[in-house]
């Protein structure tokens, strides 16, 4: 194995597992301010179609 | 519609994401992905990873937006979710027959797949407890377990250890699927997902902590092993040689995209059963960061350098088949325990591909209750028998896989490539890119970037229509051929033809119902003002 392999084995494995990573961090913590987001269940252009 | 009121609805949001996973993980990333990265040398990662952020990512992104969109307004379906995005046009349902043939049809020869994984992972079992003598390195017991000498072998005998395979993950997959969202799908993606991981990972550190198996051939050690599977220098080409090769980073278009499973309509009908509050935009990306990390990271690790270890080049090279069912239990019979390692393997195998075929189930369980108002019982009959004519097709038809590659061929390629083409026009074209970030947006926990709306209406179109273009000019030319000369072929395609049919009239149907309905709910807020 060369230095480029080497190098390209690290940035691919270690790049998709800390990018899962992160995801998995971002989902995990509680977002503090959800509301701030949305606070519809039906979207704005279905309002008053019942 | 204004949806319907008693909808199901995924129970948690790790169960959703691990859904969806379980969905796009599959035998590619454990076979086909190391097979098709080896072939080129560690650059191919370059054009992977470009793919992944042009391709991948956004596709994913625009369908679960529409999967949402749909769902908000009462549609788990292709048919109802295009029409819906499209204002109700007379043609859009029939574009999204598509969402429906595509993983019917893969689910008939999938299923057939996954039986041969539980039945490796079986004979390991007995092969280690002493139940069976016969191992699967055995010569010709590929041949003979898949019925690949003769059309009909399978047949013969009137209970053959594949069909007894093949009954019980087809009852498993509809059991699954009758018990619904939440409590089949979910529930077998909660556990089988993790139970995945682990498998992969003891293989992973089995395999990486091999040294040097036979002494007598020092070259073939794991630092060598990794090498041949990242090294960029491949085959005597510089790095920079091998990426101005076109064939290269066609391939590695497709493995995103086929990898991810976007254009299938499995993640458009999953995405549809969420609430307008839940977060898509960052339960997207994870699903994506997960099928990455479970392709890259665990699928590059184990069986290309496994069979380079012991089998040398020579042996880590061929089709995802010949990899899998042929070369590496080759390697189990070298390897220390191998019967313990070659159960997990295809144990990891056979999880992979159910978590992947009940979701190819999904879209037209959907459907059939949505658009003809059956109820979840119907359905899974209705479903159970048109998938059992497709799967018996293929069983039968098994010499040398003709009807399963044929069918591979025009569907799991070909209407693939189409249906993600017209998803991601879809989205970018005609919900537009206002509408399709206020649904990203919308109870988001991760901000999509908005240059990814350019890359989502120009960039992505062309980079489909391009690799299309490429793939059916290399392609195209061989197939017609084979059309032409071969009986199975042709019959495939008449299958494929029949299925497209039903389809399309259950859809006519489902139209004139989903009208019905929203002329009596006009009628009855004209009534109630």
């Amino acid at each position: 194995m060369n230095l480029g392999g080497w190098i390209i084995m690290i940035a691919s494995v270690g790049g998709t597992t800390c990018f899962l990573a992160w995801c998995i961090y971002r989902v995990m913590r509680k977002p503090k301010h959800r509301e701030l987001h949305s606070t519809l269940d039906r979207p704005p252009d279905m309002n008053g179609e019942e | 519609m204004s949806g319907a009121n008693r909808r199901e609805g995924w129970g948690t949001r790790v169960g959703v994401i691990l859904a969806v996973t379980g969905s796009a993980v599959g035998l590619g990333n454990f076979l086909r992905f190391p097979g098709t990265a080896a072939e080129y040398g560690g650059a191919f990662m370059i054009p992977y990873v470009i793919a992944l952020l042009l391709l991948g990512l956004p596709i994913a992104w625009a369908e679960w937006a529409m999967g949402r969109y749909g769902g908000v307004r009462g549609f788990n379906s292709s048919p109802g979710i295009f029409r819906i995005i499209c204002n109700r046009a007379k043609g859009a349902p029939y574009l999204g027959v598509l969402g429906l043939l595509v993983p019917v049809m893969i689910y008939t020869y999938y299923v057939f797949i996954e039986a041969w994984c539980l039945g490796y992972a079986y004979h390991y079992l007995a092969y280690g407890f002493g139940w069976d003598s016969s191992n699967p390195a055995d010569q010709g017991f590929f041949g003979s377990f898949i019925g690949n000498n003769a059309d009909g072998e399978l047949f013969m005998h009137p209970a053959h250890p594949t069909l007894v395979f093949l009954g019980i993950c087809v009852v498993l997959n509809f059991v699954l699927i009758y018990r619904g969202i939440s409590k089949g799908i979910e529930w077998f993606a909660l556990r089988a997902m993790p139970l995945l991981v682990i498998c992969a990972i003891i293989i992973v550190i089995r395999v990486l902590t091999l040294g040097t198996p036979d002494p007598d051939k020092p070259d073939l050690n794991v630092i060598n092993a990794l090498g041949y599977m990242w090294n960029p220098v491949y085959g005597g080409k510089s790095l920079w040689v091998s990426l101005q090769n076109a064939e290269m980073w066609l391939e590695a278009a497709g493995q995103i995209f086929f990898s991810l499973s976007v254009g299938f309509g499995v993640i458009i009908t999953y995405s549809s059963y969420l609430k307008q509050r839940d977060d898509i935009a960052l339960s997207s990306t994870t699903a994506v960061a997960g099928n990455e990390w479970c392709e890259v990271a665990l699928g590059g690790m184990m069986a290309i350098p496994a069979a380079f270890l012991f089998l040398g080049a020579e042996g880590a090279g061929g089709s995802t088949f010949s990899l899998g069912f042929t070369s590496l239990p080759k390697v189990f019979l070298e390897m220390p325990a191998g019967w313990v390692f070659g159960f997990l393997f295809f144990f990891l195998l056979f999880f992979a591909a159910v978590t992947s075929s009940i979701s190819m189930l999904q879209p037209a369980i959907a459907f059939l209750e949505e658009g003809l108002g059956l109820d979840r019982k119907g359905s899974v009959c209705l479903l159970g028998f048109v998938t059992i004519i497709g799967t018996a097709f293929v069983v039968y038809f098994s010499a040398d896989t003709k009807a399963l590659a044929s069918i591979d061929f025009w569907v799991g390629n070909f209407c693939i490539y189409v249906l993600a083409t017209i998803q991601v026009i879809l989205f970018g074209w005609v919900l537009g890119l206002k509408k399709g970030f206020i649904e990203l947006d919308s109870g988001a926990e991760l901000r999509i970037p908005r240059f990814v709306g350019f890359i989502i209406k120009y960039v992505s179109p062309v980079f489909l229509i391009v690799i299309f273009a490429v793939w059916v000019a290399q392609n195209f030319g061989k197939y017609v051929d084979q059309f032409q000369q071969d009986n199975i072929v042709r019959w495939s395609l008449m299958l494929i033809g029949l299925f497209l049919v039903f389809f399309v009239v259950l859809t006519m149907q489902a139209v004139k119902r989903w009208e019905r309905q929203e002329q009596s709910e006009r009628a009855e807020g004209g009534a109630s003002i």
